[in-house]
């Protein structure tokens, strides 16, 4: 993809992302951060990437175990930040009425 | 007529920008078309555009507790399909590493998940923080080392000039992220001083840094070979470097901008990688974090009154302050038991609880609901106001009372619960302080002043949950609810406080 319809992706999405935080309910903050903390995690795909190529090119075999080593990073994010914020929201409840 | 030949004065100097732009969108772009060799699959696009959308998804259903947990399993099914795209697109070399890799991490990230305490939250958001900027860095520098898998090189075997700015910035991001975070991990987790810590000429040693950094990845993205690694290596070593600078002299009371701060960094370190992978899930998940956390941020500097600058200038909290500690030593105040607490309430109408982090801190919250729970029995009405910067991260509070079984809608927001302490029969303040202070209302010379703060001194009792007179909340300064006439002390510590009061109900 050329530069310009990523740079526009991008903006669009910063809008976006402005107008869908804006609209999350204070009380939500903590899980908010819990989640787009596992989300941002998706930088698992350039990790992937890396350590799937192996050791083609001269560097190849460095940046496959960088690769690896960022899976498992990304990777305790992604389980960990899905999982604490599933665990929160579970815990939020409503008030039973009699 | 004179304002409308100055708005198009300034019109035309504004247009003036628009070839230059457009030069430079042009030089950006041909690159990049070029070297993208490799027809690109559409059904790929599309499958990383999906996860993008389930992403945006998972936070727009955190708008309401109802709908949020759909939200989550909307960026579990997001981050599956980017995943799995990945992994079935790209000739695979070493799937089983790849497992083994995703095996140890997740089942790292599931346990620690489930075992940490809620009051423990905030460490382990900066800890995931941490992480992510980790990630980030090791995928840079992975892209730095074998570009060709990336897809980032140019007809003469050179990383493409756009991409260079691209790794430059994701990596000083994600680096910056990652000492960042581990500094307000350590902070926050206790292992290190939550006071402020100020080396000498650290405004000047910080910018000069940050100069660095911009001025050579200026240098690496013009530079007529990438083959020298050292430039790269030093920007990598520098953002690692400010990342610490920057964190080390904040102290504790800013916290909840800081992580926030660094939930925003992680997000655009994630972006800055999906720039040079051209991948729209990344570009879109990293102007998503990065917007959320800096709307956070934002949230909280308005919560504390303080201007972003003055948080991330640091020091806040360091002076103790002693001319007004000598003011305080000779005031009145009167000492409360549990009794009279139990009695005072079960007599009231209603009941509003303002918890701070002194709750956290006890694990008072359990106690607390139970009391809670003894007086509604009794008729009263109970709830609780929770301020924005209450807890060392947003939101904090409200995770630790749902916790203990609070239904949500007995929690109120402070624009929305301030005007009810007036017909308030008693407030009950928990752990918390700064939030309770009149003076940032009245007192200009205040450290807090113009905070927005609860009327509690309209309420026509006040009970006062505190460990002793001595401490005075982050901010240092003494609080004028200690002393007035329906103020009652209740010291002691809280979790033991609401138990007696349990008792005595």
């Amino acid at each position: 993809m050329d530069f310009i319809s990523i740079l526009s992706i991008f903006v669009m999405a910063c809008f976006v992302g402005y107008y869908v935080v804006w609209s999350v309910t204070p009380a939500l903050h903590t899980p908010l951060m819990a989640v787009t903390n596992a989300i941002s995690s998706v930088i698992i795909v350039g990790a992937l990437i890396a350590a799937a190529a192996g050791s083609q090119a001269d560097g190849g075999q460095t940046a496959k175990w960088l690769g690896l080593v960022g899976v498992v990073l990304a990777s305790v994010n992604i389980f960990g930040g899905f999982a604490v914020t599933e665990r929160m929201l579970a815990m939020y409840k409503k008030k039973e009425r009699k | 007529m004179g304002a409308f030949l100055n708005k198009q004065g300034r019109l035309a100097s504004r247009l003036r920008w628009i070839p230059a732009f457009a030069g430079m969108t042009v030089f950006a772009s041909s690159p990049a078309l070029a070297a993208s060799g490799e027809p690109v699959n559409p059904w790929v696009a599309a499958a990383y555009l999906v996860a993008g959308v389930l992403f945006i998804l998972a936070l727009r259903g955190l708008s309401s507790p109802e709908t949020s947990r759909a939200g989550n399993r909307y960026g579990m099914v997001g981050m599956l399909i980017a995943v799995v795209t990945t992994l079935v697109t790209h000739s695979i070399a070493s799937l089983p590493e790849i497992g083994v890799a995703i095996l140890i991490g997740g089942s790292i990230g599931f346990i620690t998940a489930r075992k940490i305490a809620m009051t423990d939250m905030p460490q382990l958001v900066a800890g995931f923080h941490s992480l992510v900027g980790m990630a980030a860095v090791l995928v840079g520098i992975a892209a730095y080392l074998n570009p060709g898998a990336f897809g980032i090189l140019d007809a003469t075997g050179e990383i493409l000039t756009v991409s260079r700015v691209e790794l430059g910035l994701g990596v000083a991001i994600g680096a910056i992220t990652f000492s960042g975070s581990v500094i307000a991990f350590l902070k926050l987790n206790g292992n290190m001083s939550g006071a402020p810590i100020m080396l000498p000429m650290r405004h000047v040693l910080n910018l000069g840094v940050l100069a660095g950094i911009i001025g050579l990845t200026a240098y690496f993205a013009i530079a007529p070979t990438v083959g020298t690694g050292a430039i790269f290596w030093t920007i990598v070593g520098l953002s690692f470097l400010i990342g610490f600078l920057l964190i080390i002299p904040i102290g504790g009371a800013d916290m909840p901008v800081v992580v926030s701060m660094l939930n925003s960094y992680s997000g655009w370190a994630a972006a800055a990688m999906g720039f040079t992978l051209g991948n729209t899930a990344m570009i879109i998940t990293g102007a998503l974090v990065g917007s959320s956390g800096a709307i956070l941020s934002y949230i909280m500097c308005k919560a504390m009154n303080r201007s972003f600058i003055s948080v991330i200038a640091g020091g806040f909290g360091a002076d103790t302050g002693p001319s007004d500690g000598a003011a305080k030593i000779d005031r009145p105040w009167k000492r409360g038991s549990a009794e009279d607490a139990a009695y005072m309430m079960k007599q009231a109408e209603s009941v509003i609880i303002i918890p701070g982090y002194g709750m956290a801190v006890a694990q008072a919250q359990h106690a607390l609901r139970e009391m809670g729970d003894m007086l509604k029995e009794q008729g009263v009405s109970v709830k609780y106001a929770i301020h924005p910067v209450a807890g060392r991260m947003p939101g904090h509070m409200n995770v630790l009372l749902a916790e203990a079984n609070v239904p949500y809608d007995e929690v109120f927001e402070l624009e929305d619960i301030n005007s009810e302490f007036a017909q308030a029969d008693v407030a009950f303040i928990i752990g918390a302080n700064d939030v309770v202070n009149p003076a940032a209302k009245t007192d200009k010379g205040s450290p807090i002043y113009g905070m927005p703060v609860f009327d509690v001194e309209k309420a026509k009792t006040i009970f006062f949950v505190k460990r002793s007179m001595g401490g005075v909340g982050y901010a240092g300064v003494d609080n004028e609810v200690f002393y007035m006439d329906q103020t009652m002390m209740l010291l002691s510590d809280a979790k033991k406080m609401c138990e007696e009061i349990v008792k005595a109900l």
